[in-house]
């Protein structure tokens, strides 16, 4: 027994880590590799897997529902990030400073975040039905013409892009919070009497202050919007037809609707590829910034 | 004469000055406070929306001009309750979270310590890209192992999927609780004969009780919010709440009120959590890049 407790201390770095590191084998890093063999064999669920080198790759390069899938992944990612990148930095300007309240009106912004995602999405499902909506309601209300919404081929993503926006805006303004209030005070007392306005100590002081929390931002962000997945296939489920479907959506539907278990393979390892190289490209920015 | 007029005329305009000064800092003001409230209330409106949605009744729901005036009615919440399983649903929702947070704890404390200890960053790192890969990436070879194990539908399959989710949040959020642990008090346990095992078990989870506390609650939510895998894996036997409501969608007609009311539930007990711990919810979302 005392030599068990003493080759335990001897080899703590090693054996306390090691359940974890197995679980991280057999739930993550088996799986991945499983889907590199996978994607060789043309294999629908239950069925006969056959060998056929590379031709799941071939086939996702010619198959314009793959294209449609990228397209629409890229283009809620680059709408939606973007876009909540400034309301973040517009709402943590705005609670960057003393005003009673602030303490709960912190906490108020951290719901949409928490919040179970399949209830939020079915909310704005029902807020964004095209004659019953509470959306329309207001669009009426100021004067404006009724939306279709995501029943609208073109409108869904945009739609979407609303919804991730309203739900991940607070995160990044959270994170840019902490970080102005890190800002040392003097810098801004030191340009007030140098004679900047406030929109200049914004540009010149807070900006470069904050910019290695606004990457950080960026990335956690970017990573998830490309593979938002509740909210979407709730809402509406990669429609009207596939006007919304991303990759994620899109690589669900082949291996959970279609079974067709290979070639569901061969997109996610597709869907990884993208996600990690993006998550890379970002770090090796923040590095430089 | 003249000099002493412009004097008081100088007076006056600079007083002019600061009067137009107060009323230009009153109106920043107020416009600040506006675009707070305002904010503020873009925040909320959904979950307003989602209350007054599980209070009122089918007709006053589905009426083509919002109702905002109505006498509540529990009714929704005693339809979602009775007759579609609730508490079933809620059950298994809470017994796969608690699950999986336990064994998140047991795998990922003693990992984490051993990364804030031993400078491990390699480790980190992995569990790192553990967490920002597409969670569906591993679903599909899972959904294939629990299906020839005849696992799907298990309790089993479920608490091992949702692990992968709690897992790497515990680690993350404990390694900067034991990197502040003094390594001193370590070292003085070493000292009275304790093995390593010992002060982790006695000195240091202790000291780290309130981390631990706030990583349990945060897996917990994680797991409790979970739908990709659950939608996947689970079956009539073990439904957890949020695939149970989206399939109550999925068929038949909408409630609208049935639907609110269980959207009511569902998010009700996360955010209860999330005030308990609202100073860590950041951290973890963000897997430590950002501290509380």
């Amino acid at each position: 027994m005392k030599s068990f407790s003493a080759f335990v201390d001897k080899n703590a770095r090693f054996i306390f880590p090691l359940p974890a590191v197995l679980a991280i084998l057999v739930l993550i890093v088996a799986p991945v590799v499983t889907n590199f063999v996978l994607s060789l064999y043309d294999y629908f669920v239950g069925g006969r897997a056959v060998y056929i080198g590379l031709e799941n790759y071939q086939r996702a390069f010619g198959d314009a529902r793959v294209w449609n899938g990228v397209r629409n992944t890229f283009y809620f990612t680059f709408t939606a990030v973007p876009l909540q990148l400034v309301l973040g930095i517009a709402i943590a300007t705005l609670f960057n400073r003393d005003f009673p309240g602030k303490g709960i009106a912190r906490t108020v912004i951290l719901l949409p975040m928490v919040a179970t995602p399949v209830a939020i999405a079915l909310i704005w499902a029902l807020m964004f039905n095209p004659s019953l909506g509470v959306l329309n309601y207001f669009l009426e209300s100021l004067g404006l013409p009724r939306s279709l919404w995501v029943a609208q081929s073109n409108l869904a993503i945009p739609s979407l892009v609303l919804v991730d926006t309203w739900q991940w805006s607070p995160m990044i303004a959270l994170i840019l919070l902490a970080a102005m209030q890190s800002v040392p005070a003097e810098h801004y007392e030191a340009a007030r009497i140098d004679g900047a306005s406030g929109w200049q100590s914004f540009w010149h002081i807070t900006i470069p202050s904050i910019r290695s929390a606004i990457v950080v931002a960026l990335i956690l962000r970017a990573v998830d919007a490309l593979k938002t997945f509740d909210i979407i296939y709730v809402i509406t489920e990669g429609g009207p037809g596939i006007a919304s479907e991303t990759l994620n959506v899109l690589a669900f539907k082949t291996g959970f609707q279609f079974f067709h278990a290979g070639y569901a393979a061969t997109l996610l390892i597709f869907l990884m590829f993208t996600v990690l190289g993006i998550a890379i490209l970002l770090n090796v920015i923040r590095r430089r910034v | 004469m003249s000099a002493l007029a412009s004097q008081a005329s100088q007076r006056e305009s600079a007083a002019q000055a600061r009067a137009r000064a107060q009323r230009l800092k009153l109106l920043k003001n107020v416009g600040i406070a506006a675009l707070i409230v305002l904010t503020l209330a873009i925040m909320l409106f959904p979950f307003y929306w989602m209350i007054l949605t599980s209070l009122r009744s089918q007709v006053d729901n589905v009426s083509r001009v919002p109702v905002w005036f109505f006498t509540p009615t529990w009714e929704n919440y005693q339809n979602v309750i009775a007759r579609n399983n609730f508490l079933e649903f809620t059950w298994n929702s809470f017994v796969i979270a608690a699950l999986s947070t336990g064994f998140g704890l047991v795998l990922g404390l003693p990992a984490a310590y051993s990364i804030a200890r031993f400078k491990q960053e390699g480790l980190a790192l992995a569990i790192l890209v553990a967490r920002l890969t597409p969670y569906i990436t591993y679903l599909v070879p899972w959904y294939l192992a629990f299906r020839s194990l005849g696992l799907i539908d298990t309790y089993v399959a479920l608490t091992l999927t949702h692990l992968i989710v709690g897992m790497p949040l515990i680690v993350w959020i404990m390694i900067s609780f034991f990197e502040n642990v003094p390594q001193d008090l370590e070292e003085a346990a070493f000292v009275d004969g304790a093995t390593r095992m010992g002060a982790f078990w006695r000195v240091i989870l202790p000291l780290s009780a309130p981390g631990i506390v706030a990583a349990s609650i945060l897996a917990f939510i994680f797991s409790w919010n979970q739908f990709l895998f659950s939608l996947v894996l689970s079956g009539p036997n073990t439904r957890p709440v949020p695939v149970a409501v989206f399939n109550f969608i999925s068929y038949g007609q909408i409630d609208f009120g049935g639907l609110g009311a269980a959207a009511v539930l569902i998010t009700l007990p996360v955010i209860i959590l999330t005030l308990i711990i609202q100073r860590w919810i950041v951290t973890g979302l963000t897997m430590g890049a950002v501290k509380g």
